[in-house]
């Protein structure tokens, strides 16, 4: 009899232990996931911060709260650097690891900053990882939002930056995800004018040829292309 | 005149007016140029024509759809809506839930946009009709053969609150001079861009009446699909292909078709305009 006893408080205790067994696995595992993640992300990250730099606000561009088909800023205070070249490195890295809302991301999570240069006329060239263009919701919106949250940001933190070249793994690509013109550089600063690459050239002697000649060459092949 | 050039990939020009067919060889590195007969008119000799492209493409030229082009100096009015069903083949688009093809549902789009359209008056040429993915240069080369063409791309997008309709058109170029009536290939569009955001307008606007929470006015992108076409080029993203069911998106197709039409009918008179006014190149 008290066995009998014994064992139906066993199997109760069981039925009602075992849901919050399994909840708190499972959130054991989503920290082990999200400690991965980070861990992964330290690993990758190329330009830590310096805590000795003074701590400016930085202004992010991620996903309006209100309209989620368009941009706000976002003030983060943060150690920045004074060459532009970390500096920028420093708030892409930022723009990439995403903001508090995971909604709100313009990037996708497992895409890496690779390399970033400043060219003498203020072309910037920044390098990602594959994951940048196959991780992206494809799409018209979502792939012209990832490109103006990071020329926003850099325009907002970089002044030495006038226009954005993005590559992927080292390569020109035609399009970010199958919509958006990856082959043009992109405005950073509004008055940067039309980029060398594209600005028309004024010689108008000898054949037509010469035009559309010079037109054709992009000055920011850099990949041996 | 044949002259020799380092680089053949982006080798691929527009004659504006017809005053020349342009050879490219091939891979080869090198290209001619033959001048026609007839007159050589620049921009601002009185009426002038849409582009019209000599040859295109690398190595393999797309056929030119459509009707054979008029004589140079003809008036012509808008008649052809290219439709461009996006994505296709290898390249599915964007993918939802439920196993939602962009490359799919834009072809259902097409379909019924052809037919409103036609019902408008217009002739209507598509860049696809079955699962093929012709090249972004393959599909603006379709709509660069015709004559008083606009062209249409249709997306569905992975975006964007479901049941709403974005229009875009192509963000700012730098400017061409169409030196001897020629601009390059890559800045085709270029010319167009004001004619474009009129079209986009008001496409956008009758969308807007069917599909409340769109936006009151076409946006800009830099859309690859759009940089190479030249004619007046919009693109239609509908939102999206993350619905529950896909009759959601199903049930978008008349509206979406009607106003396309009805948008496209409101352009017809502006486009008249703008070709004796010396808008166009
Ligand atoms: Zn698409």
């Amino acid at each position: 009899m008290w066995l009998t006893t014994l064992l139906v408080f066993a199997v109760t205790g069981a039925a009602i232990f075992a849901p919050i067994l399994r909840k708190r696995m499972e959130r054991a595992a989503q920290l082990q996931q999200q400690s991965e993640e980070q861990a992964r992300r330290e690993l990758i990250q190329p330009v830590p911060m310096n805590p000795s730099d003074p701590r400016v606000k930085a202004e992010l561009f991620w996903l309006s709260d209100a309209d989620s088909s368009m941009l706000a800023p976002v003030v983060v205070e943060l150690p920045l650097s004074s060459d532009p070249v970390l500096r920028s490195k420093q708030v892409l890295n930022t723009l990439l690891a995403g903001p508090v809302d995971v909604e709100l991301r313009t990037l996708p999570p497992d895409a890496v900053l690779l390399a970033f240069y400043i060219l003498a006329d203020g072309t910037a060239i920044a390098d990602f990882s594959e994951a940048l263009a196959t991780s992206i919701p494809s799409g018209i919106q979502s792939e012209q939002l990832a490109v103006d949250s990071m020329t926003h940001t850099l325009e907002a933190n970089v002044p030495q930056v006038k226009r954005l070249k993005i590559l992927i793994h080292g390569q020109e690509v035609e399009t970010l995800a199958g919509h958006v013109d990856l082959t043009e550089t992109f405005a950073v600063n509004a008055d940067a004018g039309p980029s060398p690459a594209t600005g028309p050239a004024a010689g108008k002697t000898g054949a037509f040829l010469v035009q559309p000649l010079t037109l054709s060459f992009s000055p920011v092949k850099l990949t041996g292309r | 005149m044949l002259l020799d050039v380092g680089d053949s990939r982006r080798l691929r020009f527009l004659a504006i007016g017809g005053i020349g067919s342009l050879v490219v060889g091939g891979a080869a590195m090198a290209f001619a140029l033959e001048t026609s007969p007839q007159t050589q008119q620049g921009p601002g000799a009185g009426t002038l024509p849409p582009a019209s492209v000599a040859t295109a493409g690398q190595g393999g030229t797309p056929a030119p759809a459509g009707p054979a082009p008029g004589p140079p100096t003809a008036p012509r009015a808008l008649n052809v809506v290219v439709l461009d069903p996006a994505h296709g083949g290898t390249d599915p688009g964007a993918r939802g839930t439920g196993g939602i093809q962009e490359s799919e549902i834009t072809l259902e789009f097409a379909t019924r946009a052809r037919q409103a359209l036609e019902q408008q008056g217009f002739q209507v040429v598509e860049t696809r009709q079955g699962n093929e993915n012709p090249s972004f240069d393959d599909r603006s080369a379709i709509a660069n053969a015709q004559r008083g063409a606009v062209f249409i791309t249709l997306h569905i997008a992975s975006t964007g609150i479901p049941g709403t309709v974005r229009v875009y058109v192509n963000a700012d170029l730098p400017p061409v001079k169409a030196a001897n009536g020629l601009i390059p290939w890559d800045l085709a569009q270029a010319p167009f861009l004001g004619l474009s955001r009129k079209l986009g307008d008001l496409v956008q606007g009758m969308l807007t009446q069917h599909f409340k929470g769109s936006p009151d006015a076409a946006q800009t992108a830099a859309i690859r699909q759009l940089r190479t076409t030249a004619a007046p080029a919009i693109a239609v993203e509908v939102s999206s292909v993350v619905v529950n069911d896909r009759a959601e998106l199903d049930h978008m197709v008349p509206g979406v078709a009607d106003a396309i039409a009805r948008g496209v009918a409101a352009f017809k008179p502006l486009y008249a305009m703008a070709l004796p006014s010396g808008a166009l190149p």
